[in-house]
């Protein structure tokens, strides 16, 4: 079991979901308090996490938390460590596992970092995005390049086992230079784990509303090309479309997602994964907070797939990875399929020992497009 | 009986907007023929499309009674016609049945060239013009210049031209005395052997076909056997009437006399528009004088996006043929769109009206391709071919010469106007005929066009040129050689039908330069580079390329929102349902509108 995909499929993790944000990014659609803006019951949120922690079904210790967001670091070290005290409490943590954090730059400081570690976190991801102040600004970042380097380095010396730091690539007004100097900055650094997304218009967002009136939006070309540039830069080992480790390193939250294995989830808007039963939290924090102050779990629908459409799901969740997903049934009607033909031709797809692979990540979507709509081969 | 010195037949000649319906309605109104309370408005106008559009599509007939101020009470037989051009052969039917027209025309507007077309055609006929001018009381009504056009056209002075406002009634009663006084009775003989004219049919899903007719000599009596000549059916004369507007039973109708017949017939292919009735036992010696059938201008394939929604299309182009029999349609295989019907209408509104009433009332999603008109292939052999569709076109090996429809153009406009009006029939390859001044501000140019240059969008460009002020009419004309090809348009390599035009060799780069680059705008980038070329023969006149994409995949899975990436997928993959993949591309439905609507 040294495939770390293979173990993830068959382990349990933790998602807790921290609305608050010093302010809302242009880009974002998460389930997101404005600080700035919105009345901001911190304390009040907390306690409810540690309550709906506590209706949670019976279940055996789980090997990875995360805690994201929204920004979680807003939060004190006190009120992140009752919320890992609650987890370990109703589940109990195997030894090793993975307690993660997503940050702000902002928020680490040396004496920060070291509360993470006493409070329990192994791992930290920081949502760092650029080393261009001006492509910071676009982005409604609050942080500068220089404390983004401060912070990296100050999470390291506190000794937190595994740092992240996220990039976005793509913004419009972003040079070729630009991004390759912020890649250069992030390499430089010397992190275990790095994740690149390239920036996305999701609807409802201040970003599409701005190109919507013209603004000028992210540019594919653009995108594949910083993509390419950067998986030709770095050394870590690519795993998944958007993520690179040092061996040993990768994400064990993530990879259970992605190897349709089971999560647990907490928090405004949060999306569970248990016994095959898919779960969404509300998504207004009125009503969260109603549900769990009135002792009911605040889950506002749930979703169970058939075994054909939960196959097909495995399928396309899998296609994420480097080391591709077992081809399995749905595998081999996508091989069969007119479209997985054309794939093979064009070299994206590639089946071997049993597997399919995605050959060029960056036609992820076209391929699992077409496994969705995948119907059992007779 | 009615006495015919006691009748009126009569039709309205108007141009489209100009109140043609609404002055109906005013009239039916006035003489009770409608409770006010049963009035809604433009009821001639049955169809929905009819109604939205605010046209005429059919001919409709309506029997008035009016009491006329020399006490006598007239009948008056009021013969809807279509106010479009692609319709003017129902028009010329239409006025076959009548002694006099009404010549309606708007205040505010003037004289249109459809107007002046069917003016003309009813002054042939021998028919008694009434010049009306409608909307007096708009504010931008100018009843007086609009009388001088009339004047001009018909003849008479100022007392003879009737002001109306069908909006409001004014006018009406002057306008039921003069139809009564001024148009002339029907002539006929009463007493010799029954001879009617069929000058309409319809489909009723209750009734069968139903004919509209006009007793012309004799009568037709209700239950007697019918003969339709030109068929030589003999019928059961089931149900005569009249509409008063609804349909009323009679026992009789008589020399003179409007109404409706109906047999056993159900099949409206049976019975032929311009067919003479006669007695079956007594018949007349001599039919009627007829109509030519009206013969399809332009052709188009229409192609369901979904290919197995053909037996439905086929269903509901057999249905809507029952009521409308200048449709014509065989089937036709696309190598791109798959099956379907070429389809041959009488213009690009009647095209436009048929598919919409496809899409609309029978729910069926479609492609048309470009318009297209019957050229003649000549062949190096001595034979000639039609060619409806480009694919008809023989090999250049074989093919002598290759001549196309003209039609006889005649626009009215603004003299203002007359510059680019002439620019444009030029760019279409017209060629200039008379030139005349109903007025020093308006006037009417009579050209001969290749009616393809007429097909696409000649109507848009010359109503933009003229700020909407221009109007056109249009006649079947000679077919004359011309310089043509096909341009063909190669996707990938491979040559998609539905693109491919016959245009004049001067216009093939043209034609192949704005296919290429629309179709590099339209069609999304696939996998692979693909070439996008229009070719004459072997000769390629125009590339562009669809560049490969590059990207295709989004970041995050939202936080362990599975659920959400699943269904965005999904939903982008129903999107994709509705291409057509035509060689290994993949390509909108929208590509193969929008595509085919060329500007200039």
């Amino acid at each position: 079991m040294s495939d770390p995909v293979v173990r993830a499929a068959g382990e349990r993790a933790v998602y807790v979901h921290v609305p608050f944000c010093h302010r809302r990014c242009p880009y974002c659609d998460f389930a997101v308090v404005d600080m700035e803006r919105e009345s901001s019951p911190v304390e009040r949120y907390v306690d409810a996490l540690v309550d709906e922690i506590g209706m949670a079904e019976d279940w055996a210790p789980v090997h990875a938390v995360n805690l994201g967001g929204g920004t979680p670091s807003v939060l004190a070290t006190e009120q992140l460590a009752r919320i890992l005290e609650a987890i370990s409490e109703r589940f109990g943590l195997v030894a090793g596992a993975e307690v993660s954090i997503e940050a702000n730059p902002e928020d680490i400081t040396s004496q920060s970092a070291g509360g993470l570690v006493a409070a329990g976190f192994n791992r930290i991801s920081l949502g760092i995005q650029s080393f261009d102040s001006g492509v910071l600004r676009s982005l409604g970042r609050l942080h500068d390049p220089r404390q983004a380097r401060e912070a990296t380095i100050a999470a390291k010396a506190a000794g937190i086992e595994t740092v992240n730091i996220d990039l976005i690539f793509g913004t419009p007004g972003e040079s070729t230079e630009s991004w390759l100097e912020t890649v250069r900055n992030a390499l430089g650094l010397e992190t275990e784990h790095l994740s690149a997304y390239a920036l996305t218009v999701e609807r409802g967002t201040a970003l599409s509303r701005a190109v919507a009136g013209g603004d000028p939006g992210p540019d594919p070309d653009d995108q594949a090309d910083k993509y390419e540039a950067l998986a030709e830069l770095i050394e870590l080992d690519p795993y998944e479309v958007s993520n690179w480790a040092r061996p040993g390193a990768e994400c064990r939250y993530n990879l259970t997602t992605w190897a349709q294995g089971e999560y647990d989830a907490f928090g405004l808007g949060a999306h569970g994964h248990r016994g095959g039963v898919r779960t969404r939290n509300f998504r207004r924090l009125d009503v969260y907070l109603d549900q769990v102050e009135g002792g009911r779990r605040p889950v506002q629908g749930t979703e169970q797939l058939d075994p054909w459409e939960r196959e097909k799901e495995r399928l396309f969740l899998g296609l994420r990875l480097r080391n591709g997903v077992r081809a399995g049934a749905a595998g081999a009607a996508l091989l069969d399929s007119v479209a997985g033909q054309r794939f093979q031709a064009a070299g994206i797809l590639k089946a071997e020992a049993g597997r399919l692979l995605v050959t060029n990540p960056l036609f992820t979507d076209a391929v699992a497009r077409e496994s969705l709509a995948l119907t059992p081969v007779s | 009986m009615t006495d015919p010195t006691r009748i009126r037949n009569f039709s309205i000649i108007a141009h489209i907007d100009h109140g043609k319906s609404t002055l109906a309605d005013r009239l039916l109104e006035f003489t009770g023929a409608v409770e006010q309370r049963d009035m809604r408005d433009q009821l001639l106008d049955t169809m929905d499309i009819e109604r939205e559009r605010g046209i005429t599509i059919k001919a409709n007939t309506v029997r008035i009674e009016y009491p006329a101020q020399d006490g006598h009470t007239y009948v008056l037989n009021l013969i809807d016609t279509p106010g479009h051009v692609d319709f003017s052969y129902e028009v010329s039917r239409s006025l076959d049945a009548c002694e006099g027209a009404l010549l309606l025309v708007d205040a505010a507007q003037g004289v249109e060239a459809q107007t002046l077309a069917n003016a003309y055609l009813a002054i042939e006929n021998g028919l008694e013009i009434i010049p009306v001018v409608n909307k007096i009381d708009l504010p931008s009504a100018e009843p007086e210049r609009v009388s001088a056009e009339l004047i001009g056209i018909v003849g008479g002075s100022d007392e003879d031209v009737i002001q109306v406002s069908a909006k409001s009634g004014a006018g009406i009663e002057e306008l039921l005395e003069a139809i009564v006084t001024r148009l002339p009775a029907p002539e006929g003989n009463g007493d010799g052997p029954l001879r009617a004219m069929v000058f309409d049919s319809y489909y009723d899903t209750y009734r069968g076909v139903v004919c509209s007719l006009r007793v012309v000599d004799g009568h037709i009596s209700d239950g007697e056997q019918v003969r339709f000549m030109a068929t030589d059916l003999i019928e059961s004369a089931d149900e005569i009437g009249v509409l008063r507007p609804t349909a009323s039973a009679v026992k009789r109708l008589s020399a003179g006399e409007v109404g409706y017949l109906i047999t056993g017939i159900k099949e409206i292919d049976l019975i032929r528009v311009g067919d003479t009735v006669t007695d079956s036992i007594a018949p007349a010696d001599t039919a009627l004088p007829g109509y030519g059938e009206p013969k399809p201008m332009v052709f188009s394939g229409l192609f369901p996006t979904d290919g197995d929604e053909f037996e439905r299309l086929r269903e509901a182009l057999d249905k809507l043929r029952l009521n409308d029999s200048s449709l014509v349609y065989q089937p036709e295989t696309s190598r791109a769109l798959g099956f379907g019907f070429r389809c041959g209408f009488l213009g690009l509104l009647h095209m436009e009206i048929v598919r919409e009433r496809l899409e609309r009332e029978y729910d069926l999603d479609l492609v048309a391709t470009a318009p297209s008109v019957e050229y003649q292939a000549h062949l190096t052999d001595g034979a000639s071919v039609q060619v409806r569709s480009p694919q008809d076109l023989p090999d250049p090996q074989v093919l002598a010469s290759v001549s196309e429809p003209y039609v006889k153009v005649m626009v009215i406009t603004p003299s203002e106007y007359v510059g680019t009006v002439m620019e444009l029939i030029q760019q279409r390859r017209g060629e200039m005929g008379e030139m005349t001044y109903l007025t020093p501000e308006r006037v009417e140019l009579h050209y001969q066009v290749p009616l393809a240059e007429i097909v696409f969008d000649f109507f848009d460009q010359l109503k933009s040129r003229t700020r909407g002020y221009a109007s056109m009419d249009y006649e079947p004309g000679e077919y004359r050689s011309s310089d043509l090809v096909r341009v063909n348009i190669l996707l990938n390599g491979v040559p998609v039908d539905a693109f491919s035009s016959i245009v004049h060799k001067e216009r093939a780069y043209r034609y192949g330069r704005a296919m290429v680059e629309r179709l590099r705008k339209l069609i999304p980038r696939q996998l692979f580079d693909v070439p996008v070329q229009a070719a004459v023969g072997s000769r390629i006149i125009a590339r562009e390329t669809i560049k490969a994409q590059r990207k295709d995949v989004t970041a995050k899975c939202y936080g362990g929102d599975i659920t959400r990436k699943r269904k965005l997928l999904e939903r982008q993959k129903e999107g994709k349902r509705r291409m057509k993949m035509v060689g290994q591309v993949e390509v909108p439905q929208e590509a193969f509108i929008s595509a085919l609507r060329i500007d200039e």
